[in-house]
C-alpha cells in the first residue's frame, strides 16, 4: 500500500484530484478506450470534486471518454431529493464538467427489483472492462461503502441494511432527524472494489483516525471492512495529517519520507 | 449526442456564464431551456442522459424573466384605443418594439372610448377588442396577455386625461351595463374601475368570477369603499397616487389599501407604479414600496408618444413635445403621459428605493405574474415555466444595461 499523507484537507483533496487527473491523461482514453472511474459521494471527496472541475475548467483534463460508476445510492429516496447521492453528483460533479451522460453509471434506489438493479450494475461493470481505479471513502466504523462491519469482504453489489453508526453519521444531512434517514442503501461489495485494477482511499479528519488504524495497522477483519484493501496489489490511502493520529509514529515517518519524494508533478505537457 | 430523445426531439439551449433569477435571488446556475420551456438539468441527465445542444455564453450577464408590462397605451406612434381597420398590425408593431425594453408579455391598455371601440358593431373592422386575441409571445413580439379596460366605468371627478362624454355609470344592474359597453369580455384581462360608483360590488364579483382582475382607479373612494371592493375581489390599484384622493392621516383613501388590516387572508392587493421619476415623486415611491414591497408591480402607463424621437409629433388631435423622458403638450408645461421604457422604470425604481437587483426585476416580472395568475408559466424561471427571457447586463446605478430578449428557438429576438 502506499499512504500519501498531506498536511490538511485541502492538500489532500489537491493531491487525490491530481492523481485521477493524471491517470486520465497519461491512459489517453478514447472513443474505442474509455477510462473507467469509480466514484465516492460525502463530504471527504468534495475538495476533490473541487479540484476536478478547475482542472477541467482550465483545459487540464476531459471526461469526455470517461465512464463513472458511484459506490451506492439510497434506497427508496426519491432521486429529485437534495440528499440522494444522484443529486450529490449531478450538482457537485457532473453539472460542471463534458461527461457524457449515457457513461455516467450510479445505482437506482427506486428500481422494481433491487437485486435485479444490483445483478445489471456488476455486468454493465464487466461489460465496460473493469474498473481502472475505484475512488472510495472510509466510514467511522471502517466500512467501504456502504459495506458496514460484518459484510463479507467477497461480497458483490448488493442490498444492504445501514448500521446505526452510519445512520446517525448521516442524520446531519437530512435536519438531525434520525426517521427521516433511509435505512436501506445499495452497494457495491467489497469484492467489487477489489477487482479494480487500483484502488485510492480518501480519509481526512481525526473522526476517521482510529478507522485507518484499524483498516491499516491491524489485521484484515469484516468488521473493518476497509481492511480487505491490505491483499490489494496497488492501494493509496490519501489523508491528512488529523486522520493519522491514531497511528504509529513508525508508520507515519516512513510514509512521509515516500510522499515527499513522489508528489505527482504539474503535467504540463498536455497542451 | 444530445439527448436519447426518448422525451423529445427539440433542440435544447443551455445559457452559461451567467446568474439567474431563481427563488427571489441572484444564482450562478446555467439556465436550461427546450421548446420554450425551462428545463431541468438533472432529469435531462439522468433521465434523458441528454445535454445540450447548444450553448450561449452570457458572459456574466443577469437573466431575469421577461417583463410583463400590464398597463400601455400603445406606443411608437401607435394608439391602441384608436379605432381603425387593422388594430392588430398596430398592436403587433408594438409588441415587437417592446422587445427592446425586456417586456416579453403586455396587456395593450385601452383607456374610456366610444362603445364602437368595443364592440364589433358591423362588418367593417373598426372596432378594437375583437381584432386582438390573447396570444403567446415569441421573436416576433411580445405576447398579449389580454387588454386592460382603463374604464368607462370610472369616477369624473379623477377621469384625469379620460374623455368625460364617454364615462358611464351601472345604470342596469351590473353585467349587462359591462356587455353593453364591451360587447365581449373574452380577451380582456384587467378592467379598471371606480368602486364608489354604486352598484359596482356586484360588477367586482362577476369579473373576478370569470378570472379577470379587477383594479380600483381613477376613483375618488375612500378606505373603507375601497376595502368593500377589495372583499368582493378587486385585486389591484391603476397607477397609485394618480387620479385618486390623495393620502390623508384620516381617510387614507385607495392609498390606505397597502396597509390595510381588512383584506382577505391569504389574498395580496398589487398596486401599479409608474416608475419614471415624473408620475411619482421619488419619496412617494419609497413609502409605498417600504409599506408593500410585495405588492408593487411596475407599468409604463405609456402612451403613443413613447419611443419616439425628441421634438414635435402630431398625434391624433394633439400636438406632443418630447423633451428626454417628458412628454408634454406642444408649447405648454403640462404633461399629456408616460413615455418611459420598462426598463427605465426598472432602473429608476431600483436607483430610487436602494432595493436589490432581484426585487427591481421581480417587481416587472413575478408580481405582475402573480397579480394576473399566471405565475406558474410566467415571471419565474423555474422548471416548466415559459422561457421568454431577459439577459441584463450589470445593474449598476449608471451604466446602461444591455438588453437581450432570447426565445425558445434561441433565435435572438433583438
Amino acid at each position: 500500500m502506499r499512504l500519501v499523507i498531506l498536511d490538511d484537507y485541502d492538500l489532500a483533496s489537491e493531491w487525490a484530484a491530481k492523481y485521477i487527473r493524471n491517470r486520465i491523461v497519461q491512459f489517453k482514453p478514447s472513443a474505442d478506450r474509455f477510462f473507467t472511474l469509480g466514484l465516492p459521494t460525502g463530504s471527504t471527496p468534495y475538495g476533490c470534486y473541487q479540484k476536478l472541475i478547475e482542472y477541467y475548467r482550465h483545459g487540464d483534463i476531459s471526461f469526455k471518454y470517461v465512464k463513472t460508476f458511484n459506490m451506492d445510492e439510497y434506497v427508496g429516496l426519491p432521486r429529485a431529493h437534495p440528499e440522494s447521492y444522484h443529486s450529490y453528483m449531478w450538482n457537485n460533479f457532473f453539472k460542471h464538467i463534458d461527461i457524457d451522460p449515457a457513461n455516467a453509471h450510479i445505482l437506482d434506489g427506486n428500481a422494481q427489483n433491487l437485486e435485479e438493479e444490483c445483478q445489471a450494475y456488476e455486468q454493465k461493470i464487466a461489460e465496460a472492462g473493469g474498473i481502472e481505479l475505484f475512488v472510495g471513502g472510509i466510514g467511522p466504523d471502517g466500512h467501504i461503502a456502504f459495506n458496514e462491519p460484518g459484510s463479507s469482504l467477497v461480497s458483490r453489489t448488493r442490498v444492504k441494511t445501514l448500521a446505526k453508526d452510519t445512520i446517525v453519521a448521516n442524520a446531519r444531512f437530512f435536519g438531525n432527524d434520525l426517521s427521516k434517514v433511509p435505512t436501506m442503501a445499495l452497494t457495491v461489495g467489497v469484492g467489487t472494489v477489489m477487482d479494480a485494477k487500483e484502488v485510492m482511499i480518501l480519509i481526512t479528519g481525526a473522526h476517521k483516525a482510529f478507522a485507518l488504524y484499524k483498516a491499516i495497522e491491524e489485521g484484515v477483519n469484516h468488521m473493518w471492512t476497509v481492511s480487505a484493501f491490505q491483499q490489494h496489489p496497488r492501494t493509496i490511502f490519501v489523508c491528512d495529517e488529523d486522520a493519522t493520529l491514531e497511528l504509529r509514529v513508525k508508520t507515519v515517518k516512513y510514509f512521509k519520507v515516500m510522499t515527499i519524494n513522489k508528489t505527482p508533478k504539474f503535467v504540463w505537457w498536455l497542451k | 449526442m444530445p439527448s436519447n430523445k426518448s422525451v423529445s426531439d427539440a433542440p435544447i439551449t443551455q445559457f452559461i456564464n451567467c446568474r439567474i433569477l431563481r427563488d427571489n435571488e441572484l444564482q450562478r446556475e446555467d439556465l436550461w431551456v427546450r421548446e420554450g420551456r425551462i428545463l431541468d438539468p438533472e432529469k435531462l441527465f439522468f433521465d434523458e442522459q441528454g445535454y445540450a445542444d447548444k450553448r450561449v455564453d452570457c458572459e456574466g450577464s443577469i437573466i431575469a424573466p421577461g417583463f410583463i408590462d400590464v398597463q400601455i397605451n400603445g406606443g411608437y406612434g401607435i394608439d391602441f384605443s384608436q379605432a381603425s381597420e387593422n388594430v392588430s398590425d398596430g398592436v403587433s408593431f408594438v409588441a415587437k418594439k417592446i422587445l427592446e425594453h425586456g417586456v416579453t408579455s403586455f396587456c395593450p391598455t385601452l383607456v374610456t372610448s366610444p362603445p364602437e371601440v368595443y364592440h364589433k358593431v358591423t362588418v367593417s373592422f373598426l372596432s378594437v377588442l375583437p381584432q386582438v386575441k390573447v396570444h403567446d409571445g415569441g421573436p416576433h413580439g411580445a405576447g398579449v396577455l389580454g387588454f386592460h379596460l382603463e374604464g368607462p366605468f370610472i369616477s369624473a371627478e379623477k377621469k384625469g386625461a379620460h374623455p368625460e362624454k364617454y364615462l358611464r355609470t351601472f345604470k342596469s344592474g351590473g353585467l349587462e351595463d359591462l356587455m353593453e359597453v364591451y360587447g365581449s369580455l373574452d380577451d380582456v384581462a384587467i378592467v379598471t374601475l371606480a368602486p364608489e360608483l354604486p352598484g359596482s360590488q356586484s360588477v367586482v364579483r362577476e369579473l373576478s368570477r370569470r378570472g379577470i382582475t379587477v383594479s380600483l382607479g381613477h376613483s375618488a373612494a375612500d378606505l373603507s369603499q375601497a376595502e368593500e371592493a377589495v372583499q368582493h375581489g378587486a385585486t389591484f390599484i391603476t397607477h397609485l397616487f394618480n387620479a385618486m384622493l390623495p393620502f390623508h392621516h384620516r381617510d387614507p383613501g385607495i392609498v390606505g389599501l397597502l396597509t390595510s388590516d381588512r383584506i382577505p387572508a391569504g389574498r395580496t392587493v398589487y398596486y401599479g407604479m409608474i416608475a419614471d421619476g415624473i408620475h411619482t415623486n421619488p419619496a412617494a415611491l419609497r413609502i409605498a414600496h417600504r409599506a408593500h414591497p410585495s405588492g408593487l408591480v411596475l407599468v409604463t402607463d405609456a402612451i403613443t408618444a413613447m419611443g419616439l424621437p425628441p421634438g414635435r409629433h402630431t398625434l391624433g388631435q394633439q400636438v406632443i413635445e418630447i423633451q428626454g423622458l417628458h412628454a408634454y403638450v406642444a408649447g405648454t408645461k403640462t404633461l399629456s403621459g408616460s413615455i418611459a421604457t420598462m426598463d427605465m422604470c426598472v432602473r429608476h425604481f431600483k436607483q430610487a428605493s436602494g432595493c436589490s437587483v432581484q426585487e427591481a426585476l421581480e417587481a416587472a416580472s413575478l408580481h405582475p405574474a402573480q397579480l394576473l395568475g399566471i405565475s406558474h408559466k410566467k415571471g419565474k424561471l423555474d422548471y416548466g415555466s415559459d422561457a421568454g427571457q431577459n439577459v441584463e447586463n450589470d445593474f449598476l446605478p449608471f451604466k446602461l444595461p444591455k438588453i437581450s430578449v432570447y426565445y425558445p428557438e434561441s433565435q435572438r429576438a433583438h
